[in-house]
C-alpha cells in the first residue's frame, strides 16, 4: 500500500484516447441550478427488463438517490468548478451481450467518465473486455465469487473472504449445528460452483466434512430429489450452505420446511444471496431461524444505517427495503465522487490512482478502497427473525481486507492483486 | 421397503406436478394438434389467480375462511385461464389451423406478450381487466334472450360492456386502495402462502410426506378423473372425440366443429389454470413460472403418445420416478454392492442437472424406437 503512486503504469495511458468527457448541458442553462458551473454525465447500466430487473432496478433507485444527495450537497468539485452530476440510464435487459453493447455506447457515444453497473457475474464477464480495451471505468456493486481483478473495474461488493468464509467458520464453530457435516446447494452457474469449491476446501481445513452437494439448473424448481439427498446425507441434521438464485430459493425453502428440514429438527441453512428484499418475497415464516451473511444489514443499529434506510423509504415508499447490494451501489457513487475530487480531474487514470486508499463512512461503517480495487468491509452474520430482518449475531472487529484471489482454492492460493505497483498488477505471487 | 416406498412417493410427487401441468396440453396438443407454446403462460395466469384469490381472502372480512381459499382458487383459475385460452383461440389460433409452424410462432409471441403483461401491468389492474372481460363476455349469455333480439340489442350489448368495464375499474381501484402491494407494477415474484394445514408434513412410520405434495397429487387425480369422465361420458366430450377422429364426418352429422374447437381449447387452457394453482404451492409465482414447465409438458405428451390421455399419465409418472431414481442417487442405496465402475457412473448422474440430461437422453433414445410414444394412436388417422 505504501508503494508510491508514481511507480504506477502511467506511461502510455495519458496518451490514450479515452478522455474525460464533460457534456455541457447545451441550452439547458436556464433551468439548471445556477450554483453549478457545469455538468458531468455518468452512466448507469442495469437490467430494467427481463428476469434480473427485479433485483437490478433497486440498484438504479439507490444510485439515483446517491447522485441526488451529492447534487443537493453542492455536486462534485473539480478544479475549483462545481459540477452537477447528471446520469444516463441504460437497460442491460438481463442479456449479457447487451451489457457489453450498452457499455460501448455509454463510453463511445455518451463519453461518460464512469459507468455504475451490473449484477450477475455473467454480465460483468461480458462487460470486462469492453472496459479493458477502451481503458474505461466500471463500478460493480455485487458480492461475487472473486477470482478476478481488473484494472478497469472497481468491485464494491464482498469477495468470498468477506462473506462466505466467515459464514462457514461461524456455522462450523458457533452455530447450533457446530461440528456437524455440511451439504451444499446452489444454482448451476459460475458463482455457486466457485463459491462451493472454496467452501469445500475451507471446511476440510477446519476439520469438518462436506457430505454432498447439488446444483439446480437455472429455471428448474423441482427440488424433491435434492431434499431426498439432503435427508440421506444429513440424517441427524447439519449445515446447508445455500447459493441458489432468485425464485429457486422460494421453492427450496417452502419444500424443505414441508419435508421437515427445519431449524427445530437441527437443519440450519446459511444463504449467501438472501437479503431483506428476498426474505420478504419468500416469506419470513419459511426462513425464521436460518442464517445469512452480509456486509450491510438493515438492522444495523447506527445513525448512518438508519439514515440510509429512512432516506430510501422517504424517497421510494415506506414498504421498500434496503439491503447489502443497494448499500454497495450507494457507496460506489460516493467513492467515485471522492476520488474525482481527490484527483481534481475526471481523467480515468488520475481517478483510478486517487481511488486507492479513499475512506468512506458507509451505512455499514467505514470502508476503504484497497490496492486490489476491492473494498475492505465489515462482515456480519445474522439470524433471520419473524419480522423478516437479521438479528446480528456476529460482527468482525472492523473491516476485513478483500482477497480477490481466494486462498482456499488451489489454483489461486498464494496469489494476490495490487494495481499500485507496476511489477505486481492483476495476479502476482505473494 | 421403506426406501422403495419413499422413492415411489417422490417419483409420484414429481410426476403429478408434470402431469397436472401437461394435462391441458394433452388435450390441446393431443386432441386438437395445436402446438400451443403459450401453455406455460396459461399455467402462470392460474398461479397469479391463486395469488389474487389469496390476497382477497386475507382481507379482514374473509380471514375466518382463509383456509378455504384453494376451493375458490381452483374454479376461478380454471375460468381465468379458460377464458384467456378461448380468446387466444378465437383471435389467433383459429386463423392458423393446419399451419403448425405459424401456430408455433404465433403462440410463442403470445407467450412473450403475456409474460411482459404480468411484468408491466399492476396486479390490481390486471384483476380488473380480467373481471371486465369475463363479465363482458358472459353478460350477453346470461341476459334474457328477448333483450338481445330487440332493435336496441346493440345498445344492450354496449351497455353490458360498459357495466363490465365499470365493474373492472371498480375492482381495480378497490383492490389498489385496499392492498397497496398490488397497486404498482412489480416484476418481483410473488408468493402464495399456503394456510397452516397445507404446510409441513405428515409423519408416517419414519417417513415424512409433505402436505403440499399430497394436495397436488389429489388435485391431479381429481383433474384426471374429471377430464376422463368428461371426454368419455358427457355429450360434449363425445363430440370432441368425434371431431378429433373425423372432422368432416362430424361436421356432416351436425356437430358444430367450431364450438367443439372453442370448448376443447377452453378446457385445455382451464386445466393449465388448475396446474397454476398446484405449482403455486411449491414455489413462487412469477412471470417466468410457465417457461420452466413448458418443455416438460411437451416431453410428457410426446412420450405418452399424442392424443392418448392414459399415455400422458403413465409418461408423467415414468419421468417422475426416473428423475428421482437418478437425481437422488437412489440406485446406489437400493443396490449398495454395485460394482465400482458402475457405481461411479451412477454417482456422476446423481445430481439434478445431470439427472435431467440423463432423463432427456433416455426419452430421445426411446423415441428413436417408438416415435409415436408409449401408446400410439391406432386406427383411423386423426385429421390427416
Amino acid at each position: 500500500m505504501n508503494v508510491s503512486f508514481s511507480k504506477r503504469l502511467v506511461a502510455g495511458f495519458a496518451a490514450t484516447a479515452v478522455g474525460v468527457s464533460i457534456t455541457a448541458c447545451g441550452g439547458g442553462d436556464k433551468t439548471a441550478n445556477t450554483d453549478f458551473d457545469d455538468t458531468v454525465t455518468v452512466g448507469i447500466l442495469h437490467s430494467l427488463s427481463g428476469t434480473m430487473a427485479i433485483s437490478e432496478s433497486t440498484l438504479v433507485d439507490t444510485e439515483k438517490m446517491a447522485i441526488e444527495e451529492i447534487n443537493a450537497a453542492g455536486g462534485v468539485e473539480v478544479d475549483g468548478k462545481k459540477y452537477k452530476i447528471d446520469y444516463i440510464v441504460e437497460d442491460g435487459a438481463s442479456d449479457w451481450p447487451t451489457f457489453a453493447e450498452k457499455s460501448e455506447k455509454l463510453i463511445d457515444q455518451d463519453k461518460v467518465p464512469v459507468v455504475f453497473g451490473g449484477w450477475t457475474s455473467a454480465s460483468r464477464k461480458a462487460m470486462l473486455p469492453v472496459y479493458e480495451s477502451k481503458n474505461a471505468f466500471l463500478y460493480y456493486p455485487i458480492q461475487y465469487e472473486g477470482q478476478e481483478c481488473s484494472n478497469n473495474i472497481f468491485y464494491t461488493g464482498a469477495t468470498p473472504n468477506q462473506q462466505s468464509e466467515p459464514a462457514t467458520k461461524f456455522m462450523f464453530e458457533k452455530s447450533p449445528a457446530a461440528g456437524k457435516p455440511f451439504f451444499l446447494v446452489g444454482s448451476d452457474y459460475v458463482f455457486p460452483r466457485t463459491s462451493n469449491t472454496i467452501t469445500k476446501e475451507q471446511v476440510k481445513a477446519l476439520g469438518g466434512k462436506v457430505v454432498g452437494e447439488d446444483y439446480l439448473p437455472l429455471g428448474n424448481t423441482e427440488v424433491a430429489p435434492i431434499i431426498a439427498k439432503i435427508k440421506k446425507a444429513l440424517p441427524d441434521g447439519g449445515v446447508i450452505i445455500n447459493t441458489l438464485n432468485g425464485d429457486q430459493n422460494v421453492a427450496f425453502f417452502k419444500q424443505i420446511q414441508d419435508a421437515g428440514l427445519t431449524p427445530d429438527n437441527g437443519y440450519y441453512v446459511m444463504s449467501y444471496s438472501i437479503a431483506e428484499e428476498e426474505i420478504s418475497t419468500i416469506g419470513p415464516e419459511f426462513l425464521e431461524g436460518h442464517y445469512g451473511a452480509w456486509n450491510y444489514m438493515m438492522s444495523i443499529d447506527t445513525p448512518a444505517s438508519k439514515k440510509f434506510a429512512s432516506d430510501f423509504k422517504a424517497k421510494y415508499g415506506k414498504d421498500r427495503q434496503v439491503a447489502d447490494p443497494q448499500e454497495s451501489a450507494y457507496n460506489m457513487v460516493y467513492l467515485w465522487k471522492a476520488a474525482v475530487e481527490k484527483a481534481n480531474s475526471f481523467d480515468d487514470d488520475k481517478v483510478r490512482e486517487a481511488l486507492i486508499g479513499i475512506k468512506f463512512d458507509a451505512p455499514q461503517g467505514p470502508v476503504t478502497v484497497m490496492p486490489n480495487h476491492h473494498l475492505s468491509q465489515t462482515v456480519r452474520i445474522g439470524k433471520i427473525t419473524k419480522d423478516g430482518q437479521f438479528e446480528i449475531l456476529e460482527e468482525t472487529d472492523g473491516p476485513v481486507a478483500p482477497q480477490a484471489w481466494n486462498q482456499f482454492e488451489p489454483s489461486s492460493k498464494g496469489f494476490a492483486c495490487d494495481w499500485t505497483d507496476a511489477n505486481k498488477g492483476e495476479k502476482y505471487k505473494l | 421397503m421403506q426406501l422403495l416406498l419413499e422413492s415411489l412417493f417422490n417419483g409420484v410427487a414429481i410426476g403429478s406436478v408434470l402431469l397436472v401441468a401437461a394435462l391441458g396440453l394433452a388435450i390441446v396438443f393431443g386432441l386438437m394438434g395445436v402446438i400451443n407454446l403459450a401453455h406455460g403462460e396459461l399455467i402462470m395466469l392460474g398461479a397469479y389467480t391463486t395469488y389474487v384469490v389469496q390476497l382477497i381472502f386475507k382481507l379482514p372480512a374473509l380471514q375466518p375462511v382463509y383456509n378455504a381459499y384453494v376451493l375458490v382458487a381452483i374454479p376461478l383459475a380454471f375460468i381465468v385461464s379458460g377464458v384467456v385460452g378461448i380468446l387466444l383461440e378465437r383471435t389467433v389460433i383459429r386463423r392458423l389451423y393446419g399451419n403448425p409452424l405459424e401456430t408455433l410462432l404465433a403462440t410463442w409471441g403470445v407467450s412473450l406478450i403475456l409474460q411482459q403483461f404480468v411484468r408491466s401491468v399492476p396486479l390490481a389492474y390486471a384483476a380488473g381487466l380480467v373481471l371486465a372481460l369475463v363479465l363482458g363476455f358472459s353478460l350477453p349469455i346470461v341476459l334474457p334472450g328477448q333483450l338481445l333480439d330487440r332493435p336496441r340489442a346493440r345498445l344492450v350489448r354496449a351497455g353490458s360492456w360498459l357495466v363490465s368495464a365499470l365493474a373492472g375499474v371498480l375492482l381495480a381501484g378497490g383492490l389498489a386502495s385496499q392492498i397497496s402491494r398490488i397497486a404498482r407494477a412489480t416484476s418481483r415474484n410473488v408468493d402464495v402462502t399456503a394456510p397452516k394445514w397445507m404446510r409441513g408434513g405428515i409423519e408416517l412410520s419414519g417417513m415424512i410426506f409433505p402436505v403440499p405434495r399430497l394436495v397436488i397429487i389429489v388435485i391431479t387425480i381429481l383433474a384426471v378423473l374429471g377430464i376422463t369422465w368428461f371426454l368419455n361420458r358427457s355429450v360434449w366430450g363425445m363430440r370432441i372425440r368425434a371431431v378429433t377422429q373425423n372432422r368432416s364426418m362430424s361436421d356432416c352429422l351436425g356437430i358444430s366443429t367450431d364450438t367443439v374447437d372453442v370448448l376443447t381449447f377452453g378446457i385445455g387452457s382451464g386445466l393449465a389454470g388448475i396446474a397454476g394453482v398446484a405449482v403455486s404451492l411449491l414455489g413462487s409465482v412469477g412471470p417466468n413460472v410457465g417457461t420452466s414447465y413448458i418443455v416438460g409438458c411437451f416431453m410428457v405428451v410426446v412420450l405418452g403418445g399424442v392424443g392418448n390421455l392414459f399415455g400422458t399419465v403413465l409418461a408423467s409418472f415414468a419421468i417422475g420416478v426416473l428423475t428421482d431414481l437418478i437425481g437422488a442417487g437412489r440406485l446406489l442405496s437400493i443396490w449398495p454392492s454395485m460394482p465400482a465402475p458402475l457405481a461411479s457412473v451412477v454417482d456422476f448422474f446423481a445430481t439434478t442437472s445431470m439427472a435431467q440430461v440423463m432423463v432427456f437422453a433416455l426419452i430421445v433414445v426411446f423415441l428413436q424406437f417408438r416415435p409415436a410414444g408409449l401408446f400410439p394412436q391406432r386406427g383411423r388417422m386423426v385429421e390427416a
